[in-house]
């Protein structure tokens, strides 16, 4: 039986879990940025060094994160198509900005505990060489957006960010940047206009691929916020580990945005591709069926730029017909945002 | 008219330049601080953070016309956005945005931010709020409510000042 | 090949990397790098590569000369790569060549850089389909107000909608209605609904022009181009917004609703208000100019010109231009006149004939006035103008042809070092003939007066010795101009000359540009080019006969100024040739 796999939020709905430092700490927290600040610098047979750096985003490689943006792509090979002979600087950018109709998992982390995100977002600059990073929090939080700073401060304040950073010489700023309303503002080029102080209209790619001409024509990473928490699980427990969870292709846990005309709506983690859409809608675990009366007619898998199946529409999947129905297909999809659209109740 | 910021507000302003490489990167950050100072921006704060900024008013203009979030005239003290978007139509927004607009004396079908004649409200429907779960969704103000009954929405209202 | 030549506006070229591309079935080798909107190399895209190929690839915002917005979609196309197998390789066909994997996804051709072996299709029936598409989704809020338009005729809109275009509309919801007449500048108006917003206009201003005063306001179908509320637009390029803008958003103030362009006969000619030399189109009906709009040269104006040129037209049909041949201010005619002023030249001693061209008139007319010069060994000059330069096209020099004056001989290194020696010769009576071209000299002479139309505003005014009391001195004054004014006033022998746009003849711009301009409208009255009756008195003076096509005295005029060495009429094509100055 399909079930919740906790791993991103582990700790946050716990009764008296809250978003300040010293709970986080209490709940091993940072442990993960101590653990990326100190790994050893490997000798290769070669006679060639790997730093820390290299190893994490290796790491990050072996792990098989997908990013948990939307589009899915694996994040290890995002980090790898960063140019790192420009002389440029490199810039991180957290993406924030969830305005997917249907999407309200980052929403979670970001408020109940802001620390995870964090901690992910410093190694994973660390691992990329970064020195300025952003969050890109939207609007409509101002909460997020002061419960981030607050969380900036106390990290700040227990040399967990800023000027040399735990000692190790390394110096890390990150901002909070605020939307202003604008679903657009979450595709990743149009973040990037929207930082820089443009109206956020998306950039033509080719030239404009962030790896490469990003902010100010520097090389970037955007990556999302579940993206950015899970980079601090691959380095606790490493990536090989973080890659038994979920399928071989697509590993770790997702955090599925279920709402529409199901009894139990809400955010549910689950290991990727361990639940079908029908056990999410109807298992007791999950959406506990639907509300009385209701009949399934759609569901929308992955927000609004996604196909809506309708019920008992059969679908392909990679190209090979497999027959299930909608209700029976493995979930594989970034957001899951299902909404159930009733008939008339019955006469 | 002639415009002024306060010190208090600049020192802010100046501090959140330091964010950026690029000063032109600070302009959503200093139209929300002046946003969340005077309650709106005047074509003059447009002008004051061209200016700041190393600008041409109209590129601040650009971005005051793009996001709705920022308003060029004064809105009511209290801002009521109510979700529209499917998860929360399909949880009863509508009639949550027309019980709001009822209460207050507004027309729940007119276009755009709609504001009491006392000026205590702003009412207006936004886009998915990231609360799908526990829809139907509304902000007042910088508050975000989940699951807004009709009864929870006057209670809400109630409690403005 | 032959060997490449190094001109100064081609440097040399560096060997760029060939690759075969294929449009729509024809093979072509292009460089792996050209030039982008500044110059500057970068990989080559297909657009650039479909022009290349004479496929004409519809588009809006794309401008050779201005940066890559991406943003309209009228110019995708469908492509394919080799395939590659497991191990990199390039897949084969049976009969061994290329495999194409054709992209499931159609590209922006004006951003897309070509790759070795890429194949480019632009003409199936997946891209028509798409352009369809787009046409129809520019269309859905436009106004469809042609028949009023002043675009009609030269809109992209229009052009693209004959070849895509569907004769049915499927948008039955309202239209967002926007801002119409919109007085965005002192010589711009804007239709907003007209606007298909390729931000051609924002870019000019900001990357060109340097005057970041355009934006978009609002937001998804409410966008508006605008200034900063309460803001004009305003610079001295305003108007070439109007000449890229693919639809009638932005009109000119001085052209709109004055005549539908259709109706224009275009000349080509060049801007006489600065020493740069843009180059011009002159839209006239009827003898009637219109208005004047850019022409393309990439070695003198590119695609713009400023507005203060542009505008600077209207001098030409005032009503009091001068029409007739007067001699002491009786009507005379042509032949009459200019055989007593031979008559009186021929006997006039040695040194006491003085002449002040100007800098306005054309190569030949300077070049047959140093004849003259040389005939009586007479003392010349010409008139400096001085204005504001700035940082994209207007000179400093406000005269059309220093340096012509300067190669033909009747000015010097530094133009009006000689007038105050011409006053002091007249005051001291040795100049008893004056011969003036084109030159208001009292009034320079007195004081920065109220200007006439034709002057540009900006142009400083020196003061020498030549005032009227002192050309009241004078013998004979020999005064051929197009406007009336004091000096005119004062001729005893006064010539109806024209304007550029009446005549042939050639200029030689602040950067030795050697650039032709043709004949627009009729002269005004009895008005002849200055060219054609200097050529009758040089005959009459000398006994030669002369030439009577401006070729030939063009080609004449070339064997005998070194700088000019070479030069042919026919040789200076429609862009000109640059010469050493
Ligand atoms: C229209 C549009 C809206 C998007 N909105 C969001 C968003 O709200 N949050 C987000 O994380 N990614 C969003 N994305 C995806 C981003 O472009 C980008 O792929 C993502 O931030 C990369 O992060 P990841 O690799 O960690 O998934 C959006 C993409 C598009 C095309
Ligand atoms: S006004 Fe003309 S040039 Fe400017 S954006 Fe609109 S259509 Fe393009
Ligand atoms: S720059 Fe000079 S030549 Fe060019 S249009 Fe302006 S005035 Fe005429
Ligand atoms: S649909 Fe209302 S919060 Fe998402
Ligand atoms: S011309 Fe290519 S997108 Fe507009």
């Amino acid at each position: 039986m399909a079930q919740e796999y906790k791993l991103i939020l582990k700790h946050a709905d716990e009764p008296g879990y809250t978003p300040d430092i010293e709970c986080y700490l209490r709940h091993g927290g940072y442990d993960s940025l101590r653990k990326a600040l100190t790994v050893p610098v490997v000798e290769l047979s070669d006679g060639k060094k790997k730093s820390a750096q290299e190893q994490i985003r290796e790491d990050v490689m072996k792990s098989g994160l997908r990013g948990r943006g939307g589009a899915g792509f694996s994040c290890g090979l995002k980090w790898s198509f960063v140019d790192r002979r420009s002389g440029k600087p490199i810039y991180l950018i957290c993406n924030a900005d969830e305005s997917e109709p249907g999407t309200f998992k980052d929403r979670q982390i970001i408020h109940k505990d802001p620390h995870q995100l964090i901690e992910g977002m410093i190694i994973s600059c660390f691992a990329n060489d970064v020195k300025l990073a952003y969050i890109y929090i939207r609007g409509e939080m101002p909460k997020g957006a002061k419960i981030l700073n607050q969380a900036l401060k106390e990290a700040r304040a227990k040399n967990l960010l800023g000027k040399n950073i735990l000692g190790t010489g390394y110096d890390l700023e990150i901002h909070v940047h605020r939307g202003a309303g604008a679903y657009i503002c979450g595709e990743e080029t149009g973040l990037i206009e929207s930082l820089e102080g443009k109206r956020p209209y998306p950039r033509i790619k080719p030239p404009y691929f962030p790896a490469v001409l990003g902010l100010y024509m520097c090389p970037t990473i955007v990556n999302n916020v579940e993206t950015l928490c899970n980079v601090k699980h691959i380095v606790g427990m490493g990536g090989a580990e973080f890659a038994k969870l979920g399928t071989p292709n697509n590993t770790g846990t997702r955090i599925v945005s279920l709402s529409g005309q199901v009894k139990r709506p809400g955010y549910y983690e689950i290991e990727v591709g361990k639940a079908t859409l029908g056990q999410l809608i109807h298992d007791p675990e999950f959406g506990g069926g639907l509300l009385d009366g209701r009949k399934l007619k759609a569901v929308i898998p992955g927000g609004s730029s996604s196909k809506v199946l309708k019920a008992g529409e059969k679908f392909k999947l990679k190209r090979k017909v497999d027959g299930k129905d909608v209700e029976e297909r493995p979930i594989f999809l970034i957001f899951l945002m299902i909404s159930i659209r009733f008939s008339k109740r019955a006469p | 008219m002639s415009f002024s910021i306060p010190a208090g507000l600049e020192a802010e302003i100046d501090e959140l330049i330091t964010h950026y490489p690029v000063r032109r990167s600070a302009s959503l950050m200093l139209l929300h601080a002046i946003q969340e100072h005077f309650g709106w921006v005047s074509p003059e704060a447009v002008q004051w953070t061209a200016a700041k900024l190393g600008l041409e008013p109209i590129n601040v203009h650009e971005l005051l016309t793009f996001y709705p979030m920022f308003r060029q005239a004064a809105p009511g003290r209290h801002q009521i956005k109510v979700c529209r978007t499917l998860s929360c139509a399909l949880g009863g927004s509508h009639a949550l945005h027309r019980h709001v607009c009822e209460r207050l004396g507004l027309d729940a079908g007119a276009h755009g931010l709609q504001t009491t004649k006392d000026g205590k409200f702003s009412v207006e429907f936004v886009e998915c709020l990231a609360g799908c779960g526990s829809a139907p969704v509304m902000m007042c103000g910088d508050d975000f409510h989940e699951g807004v009954s009709g009864k929870k929405a006057d209670e809400i209202l109630g409690g403005c000042k | 090949m032959s060997a490449a030549t190094k001109t100064d506006n081609n440097p040399a070229p560096t060997a760029i990397e060939m690759i075969k591309v294929k449009v729509d079935g024809r093979e072509l080798e292009v460089p792996r790098l050209s030039p982008d909107w500044q110059g500057k190399l970068a990989p080559t895209t297909m657009i650039q590569v479909c022009e290349a190929a004479k496929q004409d690839v519809p588009h809006y915002c794309y401008h050779p000369k201005l940066p890559v917005a991406g943003n309209c979609r009228m110019c995708l196309v469908e492509f394919g790569t080799p395939a590659l197998g497991p191990d990199r390789k390039p897949l084969l066909n049976a009969d061994g060549t290329a495999r194409i994997a054709k992209s499931p996804r159609p590209a922006i051709a004006c951003a897309t850089p070509v790759s070795p072996g890429m194949e480019i299709y632009t003409s199936t029936p997946g891209v028509k389909q798409m352009r369809e598409g787009v046409l129809e989704s520019l269309l859905i809020n436009h106004p469809l107000d042609c028949p009023i338009c002043d675009q009609a005729g030269e809109c992209k809109l229009q052009e693209y909608s004959v070849d895509y275009g569907q004769s049915g509309s499927r948008f039955v919801e309202a239209k967002v209605h926007k801002p119409k007449s919109v007085d965005l500048g002192p010589r711009i108006m804007l239709d907003a609904e007209r606007c298909i917003l390729c931000t051609r206009c924002i870019r000019f201003t900001k990357d060109i022009a340097g005057d970041d005063k355009l934006g978009i306001v609002n937001r998804g179908s409410y966008n508006t181009i605008s200034t900063f509320p309460g803001t004009a637009f305003d610079n001295n390029y305003t108007l070439n917004t109007v000449d890229i803008c693919p639809v009638g958003a932005l009109t000119s103030k001085d052209f709109r609703f004055q005549m539908r362009v259709w109706f224009l006969k275009d000349t080509k000619s060049i801007c006489t208000s600065c020493g740069t030399g843009c180059n011009v189109h002159i839209g006239s009906r009827e003898e009637k100019i219109y208005r004047y709009t850019p022409r393309e040269n990439e070695a003198v104006n590119g695609h713009w010109m400023c507005d203060e040129g542009r505008l600077n037209y209207k001098w030409i049909q005032r009503t009091d231009r001068l029409r007739d041949v007067l001699v002491h201010g009786c009507k005379s005619s042509w032949g009459e006149a200019l055989r007593e002023i031979a008559h009186k030249l021929k006997q006039a001693p040695p040194g006491s004939v003085a002449i002040i061209g100007s800098a306005r008139q054309t190569n030949e007319e300077l070049w047959l006035l140093s004849r003259l010069k040389s005939r009586f060994g007479a003392i010349s000059d010409s008139f400096p103008r001085d204005g504001q330069p700035d940082k994209l096209l207007v000179s400093a020099d406000k005269n059309p042809n220093s340096n012509g004056a300067r190669l033909t001989g009747i000015s010097f290194t530094e133009a009006g070092i000689n007038l105050a020696k011409i006053a002091d010769g007249i005051q001291g009576g040795v100049i008893k003939t004056l011969l003036v071209f084109g030159e208001n000299v009292v009034k320079r002479a007195v004081s920065p007066a109220a200007l006439s139309e034709k002057e540009t505003t900006t142009e400083a005014i020196e003061v020498h010795g030549i005032t009227a009391d002192v050309l009241a001195k004078l013998e004979t004054l020999i005064v051929s101009d197009i406007l009336p004014n004091e000096t005119t006033r004062l001729a005893h022998y006064l010539l109806p000359g024209c304007a550029h746009a009446e005549k042939r003849g050639s200029f030689t711009s602040t950067k030795g540009r050697v650039q032709k301009f043709m004949q627009a409208v009729e002269p005004a009255g009895d008005a002849r080019p200055e060219w054609d009756f200097l050529q009758d008195l040089v005959c009459n003076v000398t006994g030669k006969e002369g030439f009577h096509s401006i070729e030939g005295l063009f080609n004449e005029m070339a064997k005998s100024v070194p700088a000019f060495n070479g030069l042919t009429w026919a040789g200076l094509g429609e862009t000109g040739v640059s010469v050493k100055i």
